[in-house]
């Protein structure tokens, strides 16, 4: 593991935050890349490890980054990571609020919608890729991650229970 | 019989009932630790249904703005709505509420991570779990790729947009930059 730069771990994610259209999962697979694959702060399983366990709790999404933070560097890397995911997204909101924009339905904003709606699919995608890169290595987990698709689009299941029932199937050793 | 329907009141904010930060700060506290799996159906329970801040038509407009903003949707809407109750410190007061508890709860997993991590029996749990959470992530991209049109314009831009970030592992940065300029271009010839 090399050692953490504070400092650059905030610019990269502050620049990241304001890529972040749809929510934190679209900017998952550069997160993993810069924390893992280009820095070796931590390993792509324990990158995994994190993500399964914020899913399990309640709260917003991008929470994820403050265990991401923790994991990195204690207290310091939890505050640092979630104000640099958090900040600049709010500033925007609140700029965009005081404008008083608030009909979002011009035709501007429908261009906007529309074009970045679906690249987000595609970095959404590319997150679901990855976390399953770094977590089925054998078929039985992959044929989980599969199953958890299947489920989710056929029925209304609350994830929280796939996510306890994959803790099950891992801890009773069916996978 | 219905109730008597009190007349129509145009002029909204001034008479509404007074919501301060701390009803702010606790009903997005509380919003945000029911919300197992996704924070936005309880956000909407709350607001709408449970409290009436908000009509339905008021909870759209603000979600819809929220989503074409970077960042967190539900975390956008806080803002917004704290704002539009309170002011600056009702946009903090909300956004605090909104994090503060699952912040907490962050560290307490880190924690018990940085303990109990390396046990086997946890180690095969997180496996299981981890298996399913990429489940979650693909299976969101493939519900939100059904709202795409039939037409081979978008599909394209989530085909780049997966190649370049998922399969070649380039900076995001880059291929979002690359990419949006076209996409919001070609969308906005489409629809004029």
């Amino acid at each position: 593991m090399d050692r953490l730069d504070l400092p650059a771990l905030a610019l990269h994610f502050a620049l990241l935050s304001l890529m972040a259209i749809g929510g934190v999962s679209s900017i998952l697979p550069d997160m993993q890349r810069y924390v893992v694959e280009v820095n070796h702060w931590m390993s792509g399983k324990q990158f995994a490890d994190a993500y399964a366990l914020a899913q399990a709790a309640p709260g917003p999404n991008m929470m994820f980054v403050t265990l991401l933070g923790w994991q990195l560097a204690g207290w310091a890397g939890a505050i640092v990571a979630t104000l640099a995911i958090v900040g600049p997204p709010i500033l925007l909101t609140m700029g965009v609020t005081r404008l008083n924009a608030r009909n979002p339905d011009t035709p501007l904003g429908r261009a906007i919608r529309g074009g970045l709606g679906p690249i987000a699919i595609g970095l959404t995608l590319s997150s679901g890729w990855i976390l399953a890169r770094s977590s089925d290595h054998d078929w039985p987990a992959g044929a989980l991650t599969l199953l958890t698709v299947a489920l989710m689009l056929r029925t209304r299941l609350n994830p929280v229970w796939l996510i306890l029932a994959g803790a099950i199937a891992g801890m009773t050793g069916i996978i | 019989m219905p109730l008597p329907q009190p007349p129509i009141d145009n002029t909204p904010d001034t008479d509404a009932p007074k919501i301060g930060p701390l009803d702010l700060f606790l009903a997005f506290s509380q919003l945000a630790m029911s919300g197992f799996g996704g924070v936005l159906p309880w956000a909407h329970r709350t607001l709408v249904e449970r409290k009436g801040w908000l009509t339905q038509r008021e909870f759209v407009d603000t979600l819809a703005l929220g989503q074409l903003l970077p960042g967190p949707n539900i975390g956008n809407m806080a803002v917004m709505i704290g704002y539009r109750f309170a002011g600056y410190t009702g946009a903090a007061a909300a956004f605090a509420g909104l994090v503060a508890g699952p912040f907490l709860l962050m560290i307490t997993a880190g924690l018990a991570y940085q303990t109990y991590g390396a046990l086997p029996l946890v180690q095969q749990a997180l496996s299981g779990m981890s298996a399913v959470a990429a489940g979650l992530v693909l299976a969101t991209g493939l519900k939100m790729s059904g709202s795409l049109k039939r037409h081979w314009r978008p599909w394209l831009f989530t085909a780049l947009a997966l190649t370049g970030v998922g399969a070649l592992r380039w900076p995001l940065l880059a291929v979002v930059g690359a990419l949006a300029p076209f996409a919001i271009a070609a969308a906005w010839r489409e629809q004029n």
